[in-house]
């Protein structure tokens, strides 16, 4: 979807196409494992079982939506499993207990996720270092700078306050019971993302994943757009942080290996590693579908060791089958020739 | 065709991510699982690889032997002791001794803990002149790395004992074996190996009666018929095997009914999650698990399902004996006696100074009941609480900040 190759009147329908394609293969196997889900617990469906599914699911949308972000514009972010983990570490220490020091220690929070985003995109942008090494460096950084703080085990509580965005939520609405804050803030954070993704920055973000050489031509700044995905991501994986937090307090294996689950989720959700291709929707479907999974397993009894293998063999057919059926290419027209020299070029030159 | 190539990078980056989630589970565990349609707790009958009839009757009775020793100093105290000769060992200048400590890694809580208690042990020998300095390395849980640490100390030449802590059963041998062969005396402790050339071997009582002491409880305060899940951390490591093993075995014998049993890996979220599913779909009565690492995150599932507390098997950590007495829940504490990282250098000094030790040198290990519960949480008052209450160091220098501030 490079915008600036798109002739005059293709926006309305290269976003139908989207719509029909992209998301298409994620979203029938969401409904399919729903479908297996309410066979095997038909109460699954009632309000409240339904809504600990989204409070539970709400931390892997946002962090797929951050992990989305990095992904589309080409790049990796490795560091947000570290960076969730030294985040509830570090809330956990400051807060202590305290529930007036929650929303400074929030802010401080934030504050910490956006240095650490801009980091690893000026290095990546400006240093020229491969994200994936930049990130694999930040999340190595993060992981041993909380051991070296805490020793190994953390230290200090969160407070009532700072655990409500995660375990609590409206109590008393009809039908569900309860709606879960987690649930209302993930929907807040997708709805943001589809728009900014419309937005003239969105179509940037896409533009110099696809093929940053001619984006750069038709003026967009490269790495301006980049570094501001890896903050978005480091912003996304903050308040996930937050949320997961909050939901089962601190242990010393919090955030352990999300980095894999967030970019599993993406790319189940159609959207293609190197960047380019792909939307936000899909990005939300592959999260729930994942979670969806891991519920699935434990509805069937499926052994805990060999989940890992089942997960990865319904990913790979996905895939396959969503490029099979053409999901991840490009509308004909859009596809450029591969058999012109001058475009050839430009390709090579990628980063 | 540009797409397809994409893909296929796609594809196989993919499968990279999934085979490198993949290797950390470890495999060989298949017969403990029971079959799909059958569920993962219907088998109750342990598997052939981590079950020994014989070992486990053994730890079974040494729970309720008097063990030899000091009364108010668990970690100086031995069951069943055969005390062997090590006046070839002791040297001249015991002040000056170099101990050489190769640990297997500082990766959870517990280890944390009890590295610290040796660290504060060693200050407290070096005052009192029965040993002079001392040295560890960390092997982050690799093996090779840990063989080649001890390669190293043996190379060195420096050492005038080596205690090592090993982070495998039968990769580890070959390398404390290369130890022994150095002529100075070697200690091993926690996780064994398959050899004895080493002067003592230490450890608590075992798996066996951490399992039992747990599922025991559960039988004894749950009706018959009642429900109990099993929350694991991972297949494939020994000690967390024989805790899983006593507790099937037990459970096999009572009326209770275990729904299943399931992998965490310790993580608060997963058992949270897990737990919640399982509220869904019916009563728990019991919650029985093969260590304590996230216990409160179980119980919150049941406070946000709106269900009575379960009984449940924790271990001696803070947070777990914290929501104990504030909820005031019916529970025990299995303990893994923490305090077993002070025995290993008081044995090297011994061992130096040509006193006689134990060949198998079998430390306590007794869970925390409610009567102890507001006694051992005053002692831990200050401590953070992934602290671990049986850690015994209270009488060592540096308390309680070394704990506190780690």
């Amino acid at each position: 979807m490079t915008a600036e190759t798109r002739p005059p009147g293709g926006r309305s329908a290269s976003f139908l196409t989207a719509l029909r394609g992209g998301t298409g293969t994620v979203t029938v196997l969401l409904v399919l494992i729903f479908v297996v889900i309410a066979t095997q617990n038909p109460s699954f469906f009632e309000g409240p079982p339904l809504m600990a599914f989204a409070k539970k699911a709400a931390p892997l949308v946002i962090l797929a939506i951050g992990q989305y972000l990095v992904i589309v514009s080409g790049e990796f972010d490795l560091s947000v499993g570290s960076l969730v983990g030294a985040q509830v570490v570090i809330a956990a220490r400051l807060i202590d207990g305290e529930e007036a020091l929650t929303f400074p220690v929030i802010g401080l929070m934030l504050l910490f996720g956006l240095v650490v985003g801009l980091v690893n995109g000026l290095v990546t942008t400006l240093l020229k270092v491969p994200s994936i090494i930049t990130t694999l460096g930040t999340m190595l950084i993060l992981f041993g700078a909380v051991r070296y703080w805490t020793g190994g085990a953390p230290t200090g509580a969160l407070s009532e306050n700072f655990r409500v965005f995660g375990r609590h939520g409206l109590d008393g609405v009809p039908v569900i019971g309860q709606l879960p804050w987690a649930l209302v803030i993930a929907v807040v954070v997708t709805v943001g993302a589809i728009l900014l993704m419309r937005s003239p920055f969105g179509r940037s973000l896409v533009a110099a994943g696809d093929n940053d050489t001619a984006a750069a031509f038709s003026g967009v700044r490269v790495w301006r757009v980049r570094t501001l995905a890896f903050v978005g991501s480091a912003l996304m994986a903050t308040v996930a942080a937050i949320l997961i937090g909050g939901f089962a307090g601190v242990t010393a294996q919090v955030g352990q290996g999300l980095e894999f689950t967030a970019i599993t989720a993406v790319v189940l959700g159609g959207v293609v590693l190197g960047g380019g291709r792909g939307t936000v929707v899909a990005a939300v479907l592959g999260a729930l579908t994942v979670e969806a999974l891991f519920t699935l397993f434990n509805q069937l009894y499926l052994p805990s060791t060999i989940q890992p293998t089942a997960q990865g063999l319904i990913i790979i057919a996905a895939v396959a089958y969503a490029s099979r059926r053409g999901d991840l290419r490009l509308p004909e027209r859009l596809r450029r020739r591969p058999d012109r020299p001058d475009e050839r070029q430009l390709d090579s030159s990628r980063r | 065709m540009r797409a397809p190539r994409v893909l296929l990078a796609g594809v196989a980056g993919l499968t990279l991510l999934l085979s490198a989630c993949t290797t950390d589970a470890p495999e060989g565990t298949d017969g403990a699982e029971g079959s799909a349609d059958g569920g993962n707790g219907a088998e109750l009958t342990p598997d052939d690889q981590w079950f020994d009839q014989e070992e486990f009757e053994t730890q079974l009775a040494q729970r309720d032997i008097e063990p030899e020793g000091p009364e108010d100093e668990p970690w100086m105290q031995a069951i069943d002791p055969d005390w062997v000769d090590t006046t070839e060992f002791a040297i001249d200048d015991p002040e000056d001794a170099h101990l050489c400590f190769s640990n297997a890694s500082v990766s959870n809580p517990w280890r944390v803990t009890g590295f610290i208690t040796m660290e504060q042990q060693v200050e407290a020998l070096v005052d009192e002149g029965r040993i002079g300095s001392f040295d560890s390395s960390d092997a982050a849980d690799d093996d090779n790395q840990q063989i080649s640490d001890i390669q190293a100390f043996v190379d060195s030449g420096d050492c005038d004992a080596i205690i090592i802590s090993p982070s495998t059963t039968a990769t580890l041998t070959p390398a404390v074996e290369t130890a022994c062969a150095s002529g100075v005396p070697v200690i091993v402790f926690d996780r064994g190996v398959e050899s004895d050339c080493m002067v003592t071997f230490i450890h608590p009582i075992g798996g066996y009666a951490y399992g039992a002491d747990a599922a025991d409880f559960l039988v004894e305060n749950l009706d018959p018929g009642s429900t109990v899940l099993a929350l694991r951390i991972l297949p494939g490591v020994d000690v967390l095997e024989h805790r899983w093993a006593a507790a099937q075995q037990i459970f096999a014998d009572s009326e209770l009914e275990v729904l299943g049993f399931e992998f965490t890996e310790g993580d608060g979220a997963q058992i949270k999650d897990l737990v919640s599913q399982h509220l869904q779909r019916g009563e728990v009565d019991g919650i029985w698990m093969d260590a304590g690492d996230g216990a409160v995150a179980g119980l919150e599932a049941f406070e946000d399902a709106g269900q009575p507390y379960p009984v449940i098997a924790g271990e001696d950590e803070l947070s777990f004996m914290r929501k104990w007495e504030s909820e005031e829940l019916t529970a025990i504490a299995p303990v893994y006696s923490n305090f077993q990282w002070r025995t290993p250098v008081i044995a090297a000094g011994m061992i130096l100074a040509g006193e006689e030790v134990p060949a198998e040198w079998i430390l306590p290990q007794t869970p925390i009941r409610d009567d102890e519960l507001d006694d051992y949480l005053d002692r831990n008052s200050d401590m953070p609480s992934l602290h671990y209450a049986k850690f015994g160091g209270e009488d060592l220098p540096g308390f309680p900040e070394a704990w506190v501030d780690r």
